[in-house]
């Protein structure tokens, strides 16, 4: 039986953000999936060796806040100081505490089930970024790339 | 339904996490093995249910006690 096929075009560099390609292209890996995850424009920070990912509060109505601080700190409050690094501190002690994976650990489970993961070629040249800030095992391409994979899997998805 | 070949303990884990230490567990094991899974997180039930019709392994018993869930996973030859 050939095994169905996943594509992530994964775009977005939070901590929040991080979460649903990493889910899904992990799950999809253990349901015997062949996954394929294209990361572009601030999706690559998900490729970094060091991670470094935030959730920010600022323009985010739909984040749940702790301690009822919407009602102290309403909108502009968000952008206070500070603001983005409590949160981000909120969220992964959160994220811990309700047994949820890191995004170290879900790209580590994509890797070992052979996901196979591609930086954006031209991110890479438009933002400057160096091929040693990323891991080891990915490939660098493009747009055509992509469409390699894509026009051959079951579901595309972009996130 | 006593007899497992390998018991795994998610309790605690959050979605993804139980289906994918069980996929991990299984791929140690050999074909007609059982697995037996304990987790906590409710979205565990209809996730487990949905990763055996997918990947051809058989629930053999899914059961609440608790608030704890507990699976029974017979590889697939």
């Amino acid at each position: 039986m050939d095994s169905k096929r996943l594509t992530i075009i994964a775009t977005k560099g939070t901590l929040d953000w991080a979460y649903p390609p990493f889910i899904l292209a992990s799950t999809a890996a253990a349901l015997g999936y062949q996954v394929t995850m294209f990361f572009t424009f601030y999706g690559l920070q998900l490729l970094k060796k060091k991670l470094d990912l935030k959730v920010s509060p600022l323009g985010n109505p739909g984040m749940p806040m702790p301690m009822a601080m919407n009602k102290w700190f309403p909108v502009l409050g968000t952008a206070m100081p500070g603001m983005e690094t409590m949160m981000t501190a909120m969220m992964k002690n959160t994220i811990k505490s309700k047994g949820v994976a890191t995004i170290e650990e879900l790209r580590d489970l994509c890797l070992e089930a052979d996901a196979k993961l591609i930086g954006c070629q031209m991110t890479i040249d438009l933002f400057d970024m160096k091929r040693e800030d990323f891991i080891d095992n990915i490939d660098i391409g493009g747009a055509a790339t992509y469409f390699e994979h894509a026009g051959e899997a079951n579901v595309n998805l972009f996130i | 339904m006593s007899n497992f070949d390998q018991e795994l303990d998610a309790r605690g884990l959050n979605c993804p996490l139980p289906i994918l230490r069980a996929k991990k567990t299984l791929n140690t094991m050999i074909g007609g093995q059982i697995l037996k899974i304990m987790a906590t997180d409710p979205g565990s039930v209809k996730d487990f249910e949905a990763f055996a019709k997918q990947t051809g392994n058989e629930l053999l018993d899914s059961s609440e006690l608790d608030g704890e869930f507990h699976f029974m996973l017979k590889k697939i030859a």
